[in-house]
């Protein structure tokens, strides 16, 4: 909403300063967006009087002028056609800034001649696109004077947001309101006065609707105005139009306009001379179709309110009048509508017809229903004003419903919700200030407040109460303390919280960057991943790149992977923690932890050292990741089996799964699949991670915090090594705890040192055979073993390897 | 010089003599050993008188102990030396550089710590963290917030919608996290105190709006919360979150459907480039909406508002990291850019805490 200091102060007695005003508008709700003070923009410009004028010595275009600003001669270069001696215009100083280009004005010498400043024109000035010759002032201007004042430019606009629930202040006499009741001046309350009728019109007006829609515009009223000349706007009319960035059309266009930011009252005039018949609004029906003032055809729903006559449609109801019955030059007898229209239809009608107007925004808030015949009469006496002419009576069908709305206020409330302890009296103040009608109060208990018909978002007494603290202002609610719940503060992490938290911490103690990457991917990147169901697309999605809620959190860390490899970062570890998504239930999102490692991005360290050998990432690198995380987020690692049930966008020889019996799968890891890359137009190798933080048990509570006590031994533990020759089937694991579990009570770690597979192991081991290094300690408990105890526990391990994985033990 | 003296001083300096253990062990045996110079004389001590016996003895005694601890005192000279000649030959390059290691290369994005700093500011004044899922319905979203169908405030909202389900409905992206407040009141007994981080949508892009975002919001609900409460809260947060003493809030009268009245509050700063200083200069920066928790909502929720009373505000999460951290630009955050987490993202043991400080 828009609207100049010198309009405002048509409705409000005030010697507040402008920023006195704009403070308080934003103290009392109606933000301040922007102040356009032109005054400062054309401060440097003053006019001038051109003693002399002679022919510049070397160019004959150019004259070489005399200029009095008042202050001092001025010596200036002048270019334009009609510069000559005797004249005022408009003088820029040296040091000034033109308005119509930017350009900083220093002094020169042109063709050899000194000149400072100069004297602009209506283009230079930034009022039009004028520029065949510098601007003349009237004689009686007097030199020195500000231009700004001399041409009304100096009224400041300003600009603010009304909040959806504030219709009353998209008029500028509604905003006066609330700054006379915040204390900054006198509201000029004077209602239009009502116009006589100078002659009986045949105006017909008609509401065509059933009951169930009778409330799409409840009450038209209309106004013939005849023998008028429709013309031109007075220039205090258009240049407060052209201030809040409308551009002027004629008169009775202009007038509609300027009510309708003036009251917030939106109006048409149709020209009476191309209404046929019985003026009506109806619901739309098959064939309605008409040419809006916008230059764009529309047609009309069954559901759309449209003004008519006996053979056309006129216009949207509330939304946008039509070419057909406008107004032009030509127009010499109007009807002035003003009517009411439904607040939802309106919306509806905008929003299938994409045709943003004042009036619909206006409507679709809600105009004062009190305001509709007033509003014709503010109209009307404009119309004589501007125009001449004589009005009809006005003709009004159905009723302009006035809800009558009483609202019970407790003197407490306003300390009750604010912590505020305020007089009574003060609210009482207050609210008449605002329109507000109050009952009661003295010894009672609480007013009875009625509600103005122009404020529709006023429904009980929370809203009486910030009406009170917004005008009184809200900076006087001092800060209170709130009591403590507990004195020590108590712990706040759900045990979901806490495992993100830990994953998240752990992953990036392993040298991983954090990303957080939008929780939607294109189709194809969903698909690659199981994803791409169709309750999972978004209907309205920002672009296809983003209109598929990710099945996971891998696709969108490849692709930021492959992001940075072409910045000319292709070593990338990242990782996130956070949503994925199954389907549309509250119950099928689920939490992640997930990472990539690209490149030759280890834990130690990524790109060539020179103490180590240089190598990509492999399934052993993404596997560290998942158990750490894992561990961290407090899952039984120890209890872990590896299955080969990682999912497609895995390499299937090299990835795995983590589960818990053989159903619950806590983690996947492994070298994402060749054929998965190349879909996303990845460039491998990648591998990655994903870890189903929901899926871990959760912990056993504990009584206490105790840990049971040390079980350290005195004696010594021993390590015996052993070497298994096993056919290359057999999983690592399986022979891993096949010795473990040989003597549960002596062994206490079983370690893989070898590992001798490939060529060479063919050659000396067999076809299709490898060979495993196992170093196991054993931890005497009660007295030293000796070396047959020890020979025992050997052979034990030995055939429970044979038993288990057929492997035998290497001579 | 007597034979013992002799040899004493011929034996002494053959010690010295040693260059090495071997040659040293070779005079050991020469003096010390069974055949040696020190036994010989031994041996002769039998055939002497008592009387010769008596003065030799102790003088030959003497001798061997002498002998044996120069012997000693050379062998640790000549371990040392060898020692230092084998150190000589064992330098390496010590300005060989080493490895960061993964401590120093890995980084949280700023979003987690700025979660993790609000959530230990918050913890202290006894509020717990709630959350709820992404993907609502427009009950929780619109409807029980007091944002009917067809209000004007969800023009405010740009809302990213799911297809049309069997019964007609549509499920949406959550716009705010208010339907957390929802969820919260629903299933719970007041007193409430919650905050809720998470991801919002929006279909909006450009430098300051992206489609997804994060919110905090907060909420309490009992029977005596008023606004002046609600201030000291948002007042003691700003102060404790950008770690500055004094804090100049200014609340302005504003209108969410949810909240009455409602309140949006700025934040006195200077800007200056990318960076803010809070408590100085005259830019007031809005960064929080809030009010006092509308009466139609408690009802929604099962909540008798004669009764119940409370307030509720909401933040975005990026936009304060943006003025704290001086991150000039939202979209960076969703880019994983490696060059941008290692510049804004924070060390691994860079735990935000009310004990050792927030930020480092």
């Amino acid at each position: 909403m828009k609207f100049t200091l010198s309009w405002l102060k048509d409705h409000l007695e005030t010697e507040a300063t402008l920023n006195e005003i704009t403070d308080m508008l934003t103290m009392v709700g109606l933000e301040v967006e922007e102040v356009d003070d032109p005054a400062a923009k054309f401060a440097p410009f003053q006019v001038a009087y051109v003693e002399s004028a002679e022919q510049h010595p070397d160019a004959d275009r150019l004259r070489v002028c005399m200029v009095n600003t008042g202050d001092e001669i001025v010596q200036v270069v002048c270019g334009a056609p009609n510069a000559r001696a005797g004249m005022k215009g408009v003088f820029a100083p040296s040091g000034s800034t033109i308005p119509g280009s930017g350009l900083v004005l220093t002094p020169a010498k042109i063709r050899g001649v000194e000149s400072s400043g100069m004297l602009c024109s209506e283009r230079e000035m930034g009022m039009s696109d004028e520029h065949d010759g510098i601007i003349e002032l009237a004689g009686d201007a007097e030199v020195g004077t500000p231009f700004a004042s001399l041409m009304g430019l100096d009224d400041p606009v300003i600009e603010i947001a009304i909040t959806p629930n504030r219709p009353d202040c998209l008029g500028v006499y509604g905003i006066a309101r609330d700054l006379a009741a915040a204390g900054l001046g006198t509201l000029r309350d004077v209602p239009p006065e009502q116009i006589k009728p100078a002659f009986q019109s045949d105006l017909k007006i008609e509401l065509r609707f059933d009951a169930d829609n009778a409330d799409a515009c409840p009450a038209f009223g209309g106004r013939r105005v005849r023998g008028l000349k429709n013309g031109s706007s007075p220039a205090w009319m258009q240049r407060r139009l052209r201030a809040i960035g409308l551009r002027p059309i004629n008169a009775l266009v202009d007038i509609t306009n300027y009510v309708c930011y003036d009251r917030g009252r939106p109006l048409h005039v149709y020209d009476a001379a191309k209404v046929e018949g019985v003026l009506h609004a109806r619901l739309g029906k098959e064939g309605d179709h008409y040419l809006a003032l916008d230059g764009k055809e529309y047609d009309a729903d069954g559901e759309m309110c449209v003004i008519a006559d006996d053979n056309n449609i006129l216009g949207f109801g509330g939304v946008m009048g039509g070419v057909a019955s406008g107004c032009t030059e030509a127009t010499t007898e109007v009807i002035i509508e003003s009517a009411l229209f439904d607040p939802i239809r309106t919306a509806m009608t905008g929003r299938r017809t994409g045709i943003l107007s004042d009036a619909r925004y206006r409507f679709e808030r809600g105009v004062d229903p009190a305001f509709m015949v007033p509003g014709i009469e503010l109209a009307t006496k404009l119309v004589l004003e501007l125009c001449g002419g004589e009005p009809a009576e006005i003709v009004i069908a159905g009723e302009a419903p006035v809800p009558e709305k009483i609202i019970e206020f407790p003197i407490t409330e306003v300390k009750r919700l604010t912590g505020l302890d305020m007089p009574a009296r003060e609210s009482k103040v207050i609210l008449g200030m605002l329109g507000f009608w109050v009952a009661g109060g003295g010894s009672e208990k609480s007013f009875r407040v009625a509600v103005p018909s122009w404020r529709p978002d006023i429904h009980g007494k929370a809203d009486l109460v910030e009406e009170v603290v917004r005008i009184s202002g809200v900076d006087r609610i001092k800060a209170t303390p709130m009591p403590r719940l507990n004195d020590v503060a108590k712990p706040i992490l759900t045990l979901a919280q806490r495992r993100r938290f830990n994953a998240r911490r752990t992953l990036a103690a392993r040298g991983m960057n954090e990303a957080v990457t939008w929780s939607f991917i294109s189709p194809e990147q969903a698909k690659a991943f199981g994803g791409g169901s169709e309750d999972l697309v978004l209907a309205n999605p920002i672009s296809n790149e983003l209109s598929n809620m990710r099945p996971g959190l891998l696709p969108g860390l490849i692709i930021a992977a492959q992001r940075n490899a072409d910045r000319g970062y292709p070593e990338a570890a990242i990782f996130e923690v956070g949503p994925g998504y199954k389907g549309t239930g509250e119950t099928e999102q689920y939490m992640a932890a997930a990472g990539i490692r690209r490149a030759s991005a280890h834990m130690a360290g990524s790109g060539r050292h020179w103490s180590e050998a240089s190598g990509n990432v492999d399934i052993f690198d993404a596997k560290a990741d998942a158990i750490a995380a894992l561990s961290a987020a407090g899952a039984p690692v120890d209890n872990l089996v590896v299955h080969d049930t990682a999912p497609s966008w895995y390499h299937p020889g090299r990835s795995g799964a983590l589960q818990l019996g053989p159903k619950n799968v806590l983690a996947c890891f492994g070298e994402i699949h060749p054929g998965t890359l190349e879909a996303l137009d990845v460039a491998g190798p990648i591998v990655g991670f994903e870890v189903f933080l929901d899926n871990i048990p959760a912990p056993r509570a504990r009584a206490t915090r105790t840990r049971p006590a040390l079980d350290a031994s005195d004696l010594q533990p021993l390590k015996r090594d052993f070497a298994f020759i096993v056919e290359h089937g057999v999983a690592a694991g399986d022979l891993l705890r096949a010795a473990r579990g040989a003597d549960k009570n002596l062994i206490t770690g079983v370690r893989l040192f070898d590992l001798f597979e490939g060529d060479r192991a063919a050659r000396a081991l067999g076809d299709g055979y490898k060979s495993l290094g196992l170093e196991v300690t054993l931890q005497p408990r009660e007295k030293t073993l000796t070396d047959e105890e020890i020979e025992a526990v050997g052979a034990k391990i030995v055939a429970q390897v044979e038993k288990v994985t057929g492997g035998k033990l290497r001579g | 010089m007597t034979d013992i003296e002799k040899i004493e001083a011929d034996l002494t300096a053959a010690i010295a003599a040693a260059g090495d253990d071997a040659a040293l062990e070779d005079v050991r045996v020469q003096a010390l050993g069974k055949k040696g110079q020190v036994n010989e004389l031994l041996k002769g001590l039998g055939a002497m008188s008592p009387q010769e016996r008596k003065s030799m003895g102790p003088a030959l005694n003497g001798l061997k102990a002498r002998l044996t601890d120069a012997i000693q005192s050379r062998r640790t000279e000549l371990r040392g030396e060898a020692l230092e000649a084998r150190l000589a030959t064992e330098k390496v390059d010590a300005t060989l550089p080493v490895r960061p290691g993964p401590l120093q290369d890995g980084r949280i994005h700023p979003v987690s710590q700025v979660v993790d700093e609000v959530a230990a500011i918050f913890s202290d004044m006894g509020f717990s963290i709630a959350e709820g899922p992404d993907i609502e319905n427009d009950e929780n979203n619109f409807t029980a917030l007091n944002i009917p169908a067809e209000h004007p405030a969800r023009q405010m909202h740009d809302t990213f919608y799911f297809g049309e389900q069997e019964d007609g409905s549509r499920k949406l992206l959550r716009t705010h996290t208010s339907p957390v407040q929802i969820r919260t009141m629903k299933t719970q007994e007041p007193p409430i105190r919650i905050v809720v981080p998470g991801r919002t949508y929006r279909c909006d892009s450009d430098q300051t709006h992206t489609p997804m975002f994060h919110q905090i919001e907060g909420l309490v609900i009992d029977k005596e919360s008023h606004m002046g409460h609600l201030r000291w809260i948002l007042e003691e947060f700003c102060k404790a979150f950008f770690e500055v003493e004094e804090v100049k809030m200014r609340f302005r009268p504003s209108y969410f459907p949810f909240t009455e009245p409602s309140l949006e509050v700025d934040i006195n700063c200077r800007r200056d480039g990318n960076e803010v200083r809070f408590g100085e200069g005259d830019d007031w920066l809005e960064i929080l909406g809030c009010g006092m928790v509308h009466s139609n909502v408690l009802t929604n929720c099962g909540l008798d508002p004669e009764v119940y009373q409370g307030f509720a505000w909401g933040m975005g999460i990026d936009r304060i990291a943006m003025l704290k951290y001086g991150m000039p630009d939202l979209r960076a955050f969703f880019d994983a850019d490696s060059r941008w987490i290692n510049h804004y993202g924070f060390k691994p043991l860079d735990i935000p805490g009310l004990v050792g400080g927030l930020s480092s």
